[in-house]
């Protein structure tokens, strides 16, 4: 077995044991030791790909190639280069700290740990495949048990939020087929056979007409995961009424899915097509990071907060991505690691206030540095970090991005980029706003008094989060380089 | 010159703090104590010997400041634009670590007595070594992206440290302005950064500053509305520097940060983070004077005189002590961006650029000094407010006599420091342009007026009866007392022109007997004025505050320019602009997006009662269909 098949077959085992668990106990072990193991994998596979990188200068290493529908073309073909290691490593480290957060699933635990490997599955074989068809079948397993986790085990108008999460982006998946189609339609134009794999079309010359018309519904099929605005409504509810984990996965990975395919498939492939297009998407982009963070400001609810946040940041990421350049692109992967990171933690350590206090409102919450204080001082730093100081991934990827947007010298792309720079101000405004209301003054209440103290599992699913943030923003030259290199051939392919 | 060692000076504060970041619930106060003030120690000591071997024995080549450097690549964004870390020792760099170092070690012993029995002792102490850190990584900056990471990361310390009290609402929104208000500035700092970066292509000061370099040279290459780009770049890094620098009108945060511990304040929001703006401008002095021909140094100067005013009058009227003197400091800091302003760069034309790093230098150890005395003042009475005080020279001499001291030096009185560094100013002032010099004199008498009010108020005037009986403080707070008050007597007398210019060329500076006399005479007169108004109880203070009537209302109310600020952040910001987004995208956007989903499942409400389950209407639409079909087909056939 190849070393990246096996991010495939590894969850699979899980679940096959899992199927065989009798009670929380050994279903929670199982997921743990499943999830252990992939992060060891993803850790092992950094090692592996520098190793590789040293002697193996081809865009994509660890390659594999298995036909499964001759009619069409449709190979299982996998690789990776270092940004999808680094992606890899983040999903591989936030499923783990999503099961350390689910260590009291009491709620048919081997059903809801089964849901949540599946949609792992569908996160690593998305984001090692080369091949379009492939990537977009991984793509629907990862958002099709969403509906399961949300309907099942969320809260609050749990059936209306997983429906309505589920509906936009199947239709978004629509969209993006019609898009995948049309590239593999005009994936002959150079004469050769009809493909869906990525590296070869990328050596085609697509039709500039039919990249202009495919540029736009790939694009948005992609960037409705992530957060595009206006098709981001999606993501405030159903976090909102997903379960802790599942708002941990799905804000910490499934929407990176969006920044990554939109670059690996609408950037890639049809590099004119985004050229043409780019200003308007640079405008909803720029909308939407400032929009998101304006709309947090007003927010009551703790994930509301973060759901809007998230729309803030990724509309940098898919910003960045747009600016057509090295630096821009180095930081919206390391905005996505970064955000992915950071969202989670935030998520997990809501969940953890919201099961001692039973609220996520903050008008209700007040005191709490002084009865759970090392949730609470946790929350201060990833909210130092969300709002992009130095020492932490955030700030790594938006100088970058910032440094790389301005790089462009129209006019247009430079008042873009000094409003999405607003956002430094506007993210402190409403972190802030929570730290001091929430955190900060006297204990509002007296049951809060006797909160549980944090536990040795959300210590470890916090640390386990912690350890990146701070390790990406201290010493970002080994990430940043890796990303680099590997985008060195996309920047060429586009010039 | 080696230099390496220099880096152990930021190195060992971040040590201590994250060792009583970490083990915060473990360490006991009293050890953590001793750790924060024997670390700081150490760098104090190195930062002596640095500045030793700089100044007297190998700093100094054919008559040149050398400059020394020693960096790394942190961070890569194209093949020619990078974050750098590292050390960059030059003159200022290196008064820098002096100021910086010996005010923090002061603050650091003189907080073991005033935080004691504090539940937050070791976080205290944990982030003041944070502070340290961040203003040892700032001053040492190589670059301009490694100098703005550390002012990201004083502003955070600061804010940590002004929302201490984080019971207190008062605090928490303090905290919250300051760190806002200046993060607002910092935008203007970063994109003049990224200005910077892509039309010069490095954000390295030495290649930056050198005034044969490209930078410099070319600094018309391009320009935008009028004006050359990087004349832009540096207005918009001036203002963050003005926002740190409290400079008018991004003030507002620092009276209000006076709601975090004293020992804070005399530290961050006296001494040395809120010159940051000051030593940004001075570090990258060479650009604001050569690019644009000194464009940029006229709004400096003028920022800085109108700030030095503006908040000298404002002082007169507080009647919280700290305020008072937090409006001093950025009367202060005014006075030290004037001089800036006005300098020029070779030879005695340079002597507003030392004067500023003089006055930078004097001022650090007279205002820790005094905000020190206030702190012991408020220690003993429990009060920040000039009513609960009075006749305190009775209970607390070592205070009294510290604080007097520091009082004379502010007012410039000499020989006491204030006195040498603030002729300096005037002096450059008066060379540059007279109205400025003007504005200079008379904020001198204001300031020797409001810092007496103050001095006769906290220790003469009415004969205040306590519950308890005021003691003086312990000697771990007098002594850090003592020895500000030493250093005030005597730093004035360092020939500061000899190690500071802007050229790196020492010069002679001499004292300008006629101007010094001036601003002396109008000092004295200020402090007779406060003498004859506030030594003994009485109310001609009152009635003269009724005499200038609406003009008191405005100046106690600072201007009312709080009020401003929260109208446009809470009245516009908040109600007119985040409301209505946060509303319009609940009810438009995914009103919209509801909406498409409702329309479908309503259309196949509608339509779904076609498939009746009845076999006459299938029959009847068989038939009828048929019927249709074979009527277009006849049509179309004939």
């Amino acid at each position: 077995m190849d070393i990246l098949s096996l991010f495939i077959l590894v969850p699979i085992i899980s679940i096959t044991v899992l199927l065989f668990t009798k009670n929380l106990r050994q279903a929670r072990i199982t997921a743990m030791i499943g999830s252990i193991i992939q992060l060891s994998m993803a850790i092992n596979l950094v090692f592996s790909y520098f190793k590789e990188r040293a002697v193996n200068d081809s865009l994509m290493v660890f390659t594999k190639d298995i036909v499964w529908f001759a009619p069409f073309n449709i190979h299982y073909s996998v690789g990776v280069d270092g940004i999808s290691v680094a992606l890899l490593l983040l999903t591989s480290i936030v499923v783990l700290a999503g099961v350390f957060i689910s260590w009291k699933m009491f709620d048919l635990p081997k059903e809801f740990f089964i849901s949540l490997i599946v949609l792992s599955i569908g996160v690593y074989g998305f984001f090692i495949s080369m091949d379009l068809f492939t990537m977009f079948v991984f793509f629907e397993i990862a958002v099709i048990p969403m509906y399961l986790l949300i309907g099942i085990w969320g809260s609050g108008p749990r059936e209306f939020s997983a429906m309505k999460l589920t509906l936009m982006l199947m239709g978004a998946s629509a969209i993006l087929l019609i898009g995948i189609l049309g590239i593999y339609f005009n994936s002959d134009a150079d004469g050769g056979a009809l493909t869906f794999n990525i590296l070869e079309i990328a050596k085609v010359n697509i039709p500039i007409e039919a990249q202009k018309l495919f540029f736009p519904l790939t694009f948005v099929g992609f960037a409705v995961i992530g957060a595009l605005f206006p098709f981001h409504t999606w993501s405030p509810d159903g976090h909102a009424s997903a379960p802790t984990a599942v708002s941990m996965l799905h804000a910490g990975v499934l929407m990176k899915l969006g920044g990554y395919g939109v670059f690996r498939v609408a950037m890639y492939l049809l590099p004119e097509g985004a050229k043409e297009w780019s200003w308007i998407f640079i405008i909803l982009s720029v909308i939407g990071v400032v929009y998101g963070a304006f709309s947090a400001i007003k927010q009551t609810d703790l994930k509301y907060i973060n759901a809007y946040s998230s729309v803030s940041h990724l509309g940098l990421v898919l910003f960045a991505l747009l600016m057509l350049n090295k630096t821009a692109w180095n930081g919206a992967i390391i905005q996505s690691l970064s955000h992915g990171f950071m969202t989670a933690l935030f998520f997990a350590l809501i969940g953890m206030i919201y099961e001692r206090t039973h609220t996520r409102n903050i008008a209700e919450l007040g005191g709490l540095l002084k009865v759970i204080p090392f949730i609470s001082t946790i929350y201060v730093i990833a909210g130092l970090a969300s709002l992009g100081l130095p020492g932490f991934s955030g700030f790594v990827a938006e100088m970058n991005i910032f440094v790389g947007a301005f790089q462009n010298d129209s006019l247009f792309v430079r008042i873009a980029t000094i409003l999405s720079v607003t956002v430094i101000v506007i993210t402190a405004v409403y972190i802030l706003r929570v730290v001091g209301i929430m955190l900060m003054g006297p204990v509002k209440n007296v049951a809060y008094l006797k909160l549980e103290r944090v536990t040795w599992f959300e210590k470890l699913g916090i640390l386990l989060l912690l350890v990146p943030i701070v390790g990406i923003g201290v010493a970002p030259l080994w990430i940043s380089n890796m990303i680099l290199e590997s985008l060195q051939p996309f920047i060429q392919g586009l010039l | 010159m080696n230099i390496s060692y220099i880096i152990l000076i930021p190195a060992i504060p971040l040590v201590v703090f994250l060792l009583l970041g970490i083990f915060n619930q473990r360490i006991k106060p009293s050890v953590s104590g001793y750790v924060g003030v024997f670390g700081l120690l150490a760098s104090a000591l190195m930062s002596i010997y640095a500045a030793y071997q700089y100044f007297f024995v190998s700093g100094n080549v054919d008559g040149v400041f050398q400059t020394f450097s020693q960096k790394t690549v942190w961070m890569n964004f194209t093949d020619s634009l990078h974050i750098d870390m590292g050390i960059l020792i030059d003159p200022i760099s290196v008064m820098m670590l002096i100021v910086v170092s010996v005010v923090s070690l002061m603050v650091h012993i003189y907080s073991r007595g005033y935080m004691k029995g504090d539940d937050g002792y070791t976080k205290f102490f944990a982030f003041l070594s944070l502070f340290t850190f961040s203003m040892f990584g700032l001053v040492l900056a190589t670059n301009l992206f490694q100098i703005y990471i550390f002012w990201e990361l004083v502003g955070v310390s600061s804010y940590l440290l002004i929302g201490y009290y984080y019971t207190k609402t008062s605090a928490i929104a303090a905290a919250k302005k300051a760190f806002v208000v200046t993060r607002f500035a910092d935008f203007g700092f970063l994109i003049g950064i990224l200005i910077v970066g892509y039309y010069t292509g490095t954000f390295d000061f030495e290649t930056l500053n050198n005034p044969e370099g490209s930078a410099i040279l070319n600094w018309a290459s391009s320009s935008f509305m009028g004006l050359s780009a990087l004349t832009w770049a540096l207005i918009l890094i001036f203002m963050g520097g003005a926002g740190k620098s409290a400079m008018f009108p991004l003030h507002i945060w620092l009276p209000d940060a006076m709601e975090g511990p004293t020992p804070v304040s005399a530290l961050i929001h006296a001494a040395t983070m809120v010159v940051a703006g000051i030593f940004l401008v001075a570090r990258l002095f060479p650009m604001y004077y050569f690019v644009d021909n000194g464009f940029v140094l006229n709004i400096v100067t003028y920022v800085g005189a109108f700030s030095a005013l503006f908040a000298a009058i404002i002082a007169i009227t507080q009647t919280d002590i700290k305020r008072v003197l937090a409006f001093s400091t950025m009367s202060q800091l005014g006075y030290m961006m004037l001089a800036l302003g006005v300098s020029g760069y070779d030879g005695h034309e340079g002597v507003g650029f030392m004067a500023s790093m003089f006055h930078l230098f004097t001022h650090a150890m007279f205002k820790a000094l005094l905000f020190l005395g206030a702190g012991s003042v408020i220690h003993a009475v429990h009060s920040n407010y000039l009513k609960d005080m009075g006749g305190l020279r009775k209970y607390m001499p070592i205070t009294n006599t510290t604080f007097l001291i520091a009082a004379l030096a502010i007012s410039g009185v000499p020989p006491f420091a204030g006195f040498w560094s603030k002729d300096e100013i005037l002096v450059a002032a008066f060379e540059q342009d007279k109205l400025i010099y003007f504005v200079g004199v008379f904020v001198a008498g204001l300031t020797a007026f409001y810092m007496f009010r103050i001095y006769f108020g906290i220790f003469w005037g009415k004969d205040n009866t306590y519950e308890h009986t005021p003691k003086e403080s312990p000697l771990s707070m007098t002594f850090p007392l003592l020895v500000l008050a030493f250093l005030s007597m005597t730093v004035g007398f360092i020939p500061f022109s000899e190690f500071i210019s802007p050229n790196k060329v020492g010069f002679e500076a001499h004292l300008n007997y006629p101007l010094a006399a001036v601003a002396t005479v109008v000092g004295l007169i200020g402090i007779a004025l406060a003498w004859v108004f506030y030594k003994k109880e009485n109310s001609l203070a009152d009635k003269w505050a009724i005499g200038f009537g609406m003009f008191y209302k405005w100046t106690s109310n600072k201007f009312y320019f709080d009020e401003i600020y929260m109208f446009v952040a809470k009245k516009i910001f908040f109600k007119r602009v985040s409301e209505p987004i946060a509303k319009f995208d609940r009810k438009y956007v995914d009103g919209t997006m509801v909406g498409i989903g409702n329309t479908t499942v309503g259309t196949s409400k509608k339509i779904k009662g076609l498939q009746s389950g009845r076999v006459q209407d299938y029959a009847f639409a068989f038939i009828a269909g048929a019927v249709v079909i074979g009527l277009v087909f006849i049509y179309f056939w004939t």
